[in-house]
């Protein structure tokens, strides 16, 4: 980091080196976006033999549409929902770990399995759980006198949802809270049992405020996270329904995009979503990036 | 999208190497598993049988992956020549009119010989113009049909030899069945929307929309909201109380086959193409009955309308392709093809000579309910209210019908709520489309 600036002798050297990441992007990204950008003002048939300019209709509609802000709904609850609990779940199994002595890496390794398991996998296995007909889980439940059916119950189906993509997400911050946890200098919580603090009070007053800007971060990270890469699991365990209850909006997207080949609509949908994108990035990039120690 | 590329540009690199030999024909279909295999087969029977056209079979995913594959392709103009279509997609196919190859002009043009009248009507009507001209190839069709659990009527003292007729036998049968702790649900159903509210608007000759059930303008009203659906989806919430009824899940229902193999439910009511589904997989003698109807409806029953899927062909191709597929089309026709793809798969046969083969062979004395489906499509000439049903957006329709529906079993609509939402949510999908293609 001492000195930010390189010189190179040929002026056009370091936009070669950029180009191949430039080009990615732009491919990958601006292209994509702007055609997105374009589709959202035109109404089109699906095969595309009859294009109308049609300014902010899909945009008026949309916010017009029950549906549509239903969507918004629950995706504030599913993401607050998969924060919190991913968040909270994480940050107990990650202070526990670290005071582990013996056995730390086990455990750390072991918590750390879930990530890797694809979003669609981890929505067929609890899918496959909490089944009506052939899950475990039910069956439990029904012997404790809840007649569980995410096909039918809303606000089974959100648990549902919840539950699998939250149990995903736990691996990724625990390995953050604890790169956090190991990053607190031993000297301070000593000093704080020297003084008489018990383990809650230090854990309160000194480990949780140091720990703060990693949950920021992770906060952060988390929403982005149940907002557009819970698609897989909404896909593989409750498709959005039932009745729309886990409908959240990149899910909306593809099926009125994909399944219901309403391309306008779906495309200023996604427009939509690129703007809180943006915000969360700003927001990201702000407040938090200086602030966290990796 | 980098996939349907790469797909196009392979099925490219493919025809540039065979295309001295021979030309190439691109199917993309939607049949897995063992449906895939023997559509394989049949196709590979075709490439022996001459040496002018190749046919290449691709499968692309379900349903809605296939539609939505070809349509994309199209847009960047690498579409096939012939790609398999579910029946609800039919209004979005006939509304693109450059897009589609209408196949009784492309018989025709090719000059290959070609009767409409061979096809069965019940069957192709769903597929034809106002004119009545043919548009798509029908390939797999099916209908519901009623099957029974004859061990659990048996254990319940009921005739395992007599199926349920009405919906009243269904629910006195059912409290039977429940009483004597033979099973704990009387039946479960695939396809709410289609077997539990389009067919039984046909099969009491009911108006599912106007104009001849959308078959006569893409601006058609949905009409399901009236007294006799209103009064079975009413039953169905009520029965499901009472534990006669058992909801399979949304779309396909995909918990209601389970339920009637596991002898958990003593009736299922599913496509005629699920038979061989239900025969590989119960463990108990397996009875077949003609879908229920309320006795006290005039005209009921009627016939029973189909599901399943046709072949579009699409444009952009040379004609020496089109000839192809005029070819291949003639051959699928053929009586012995259909017969074996009827027999092996329980879809109904598209054209009179192919069943009346089946009946030449014995296979219907043999394999007792196989023919129930033919039965019930042809138990009388349809109206303009059971010829089958024409909407666009009707995949996101069937969505909708979906999610009614389990508001009315979650207690929070009433069935008469439930399917006036589904006649205003579904109308303004309408609109939408009629909006988009106009």
């Amino acid at each position: 980091m001492q000195s930010r600036r390189a010189t190179y002798r040929s002026p056009w050297l370091p936009y070669l080196l950029l180009a191949p990441q430039l080009l990615i992007t732009f491919v990958f990204f601006l292209w994509p976006a702007g055609q997105a950008v374009r589709q959202s003002f035109l109404r089109e048939d699906p095969f595309g033999l009859s294009t109308r300019f049609v300014g902010l209709d899909n945009y008026t509609r949309l916010f017009h549409d029950p549906g549509y802000l239903n969507s918004f709904k629950v995706t504030l609850v599913f993401s607050v929902s998969v924060a919190a609990l991913s968040i909270g779940l994480a940050l107990l199994l990650a202070v526990s770990a670290d005071r582990v002595i013996r056995g730390h890496r086990g455990y750390t390794t072991l918590l750390v399995w879930p990530y890797a398991v694809a979003p669609a996998v981890a929505g067929v296995l609890w899918w496959f759980m909490f089944n009506p007909t052939i899950g475990i889980l039910p069956y439990l439940l029904g012997g404790l006198g809840y007649a569980w059916d995410d096909r039918l119950k809303p606000g089974d189906a959100m648990i549902l949802v919840v539950l699998a993509s939250a149990w995903k997400q736990i691996s990724y911050n625990f390995l953050f809270f604890l790169a956090g946890l190991q990053a607190i200098p031993q000297s301070l919580r000593e000093a704080a049992a020297i003084d008489g603090a018990g383990p809650v009070k230090r854990f309160v007053t000194i480990v949780f405020p140091l720990l703060s800007p990693t949950t920021f971060f992770l906060l952060v990270v988390n929403i982005t996270y149940t907002m557009f890469e819970t698609f897989a699991v909404i896909d593989a365990t409750t498709g959005g329904g039932p009745a729309q209850a886990t409908n959240i909006l990149v899910y909306k997207v593809y099926q009125d995009g994909f399944i219901g080949l309403n391309l306008g609509s779906s495309a200023a949908q996604s427009v939509v979503l690129m703007g809180i994108v943006m915000v969360l990035t700003f927001i990201q990039f702000r407040f938090i990036e200086r602030r966290v120690q990796y | 999208m980098t996939r349907i590329l790469l797909t196009g540009a392979a099925a490219l690199a493919l025809t540039a190497t065979a295309a001295a030999a021979k030309t190439q024909v691109t199917w993309w279909h939607a049949m897995g598993g063992e449906l895939g295999s023997k559509l394989e087969q049949i196709v590979a029977g075709y490439n022996a049988s001459q040496d002018t056209y190749e046919v290449v079979p691709v499968y692309k995913g379900d349903y809605t992956e296939t539609m939505t594959a070809a349509i994309a392709a199209f847009r960047a103009g690498e579409q096939p020549d012939i790609v398999q279509v579910f029946e609800v997609g039919t209004g979005t196919m006939m509304a693109a009119k450059g897009a589609i190859y209408p196949v009784y002009q492309l018989m025709q043009e090719a000059g290959a010989s070609f009767d409409p009248k061979a096809y069965l009507p019940a069957v192709v009507g769903y597929y034809t113009d106002t004119d009545g001209n043919m548009l798509s190839m029908p390939f797999n069709s099916s209908t519901p049909i009623l099957y029974y659990n004859k061990d659990i009527f048996a254990a319940a003292g009921l005739d395992p030899e007599t199926a349920p007729a009405t919906w009243a036998d269904v629910e006195a049968m059912s409290k039977t069945i429940l009483a004597s702790g033979a099973a704990r649900c009387g039946f479960t159903t695939g396809w709410i929307s289609w077997v539990q509210l389009e067919n039984l608007s046909a099969w009491h000759n009911q108006p599912i929309g106007t104009d001849e059930n959308g078959f006569g303008s893409v601006e058609a009203k949905l009409t399901v909201d009236g007294p006799v659906q209103v009064r079975h989806w009413d039953n169905l919430a009520r029965w499901q109380k009472e534990g006669v009824f058992k909801y399979g899940g949304p779309g396909g229902g995909s918990d209601a086959a389970p339920a009637f193999y596991a002898g958990e439910c003593a009736m299922y009511m599913n496509s005629s193409a699920s038979r061989a589904g239900v025969m590989a997989n119960s463990q108990f003698p397996v009875g077949f009955g003609m879908m229920p109807y309320y006795d006290d409806v005039e005209g009921a029953p009627q016939n029973s309308i189909i599901g399943g899927a046709t072949l579009w062909v699409l444009r952009g191709h040379s004609e020496e392709e089109y000839k192809g597929v005029a070819d291949f089309f003639s051959y699928l026709s053929s009586p012995e093809v259909q017969a074996d793809w009827h027999q092996f798969s329980g879809y109904l046969p598209i054209t009179q000579a192919a069943y009346d083969l089946g009946k030449a062979q014995g296979y219907y004395d043999q394999n007792p309910g196989a023919d129930m489906g033919i039965r019930e499509i042809t138990l009388n000439p349809p109206t303009p209210n059971s010829k089958g049903l024409r909407f666009g957006n009707y995949v996101q329709i069937r969505t909708v019908i979906d999610e009614e529906f389990q508001s009315l079993l979650a207690g929070k609509k009433s069935s008469q709520q439930a399917l006036d939402a589904v006649v205003e949510r579904g109308n303004a999908l309408i609109e939408d489309f009629a909006d988009a293609v106009n």
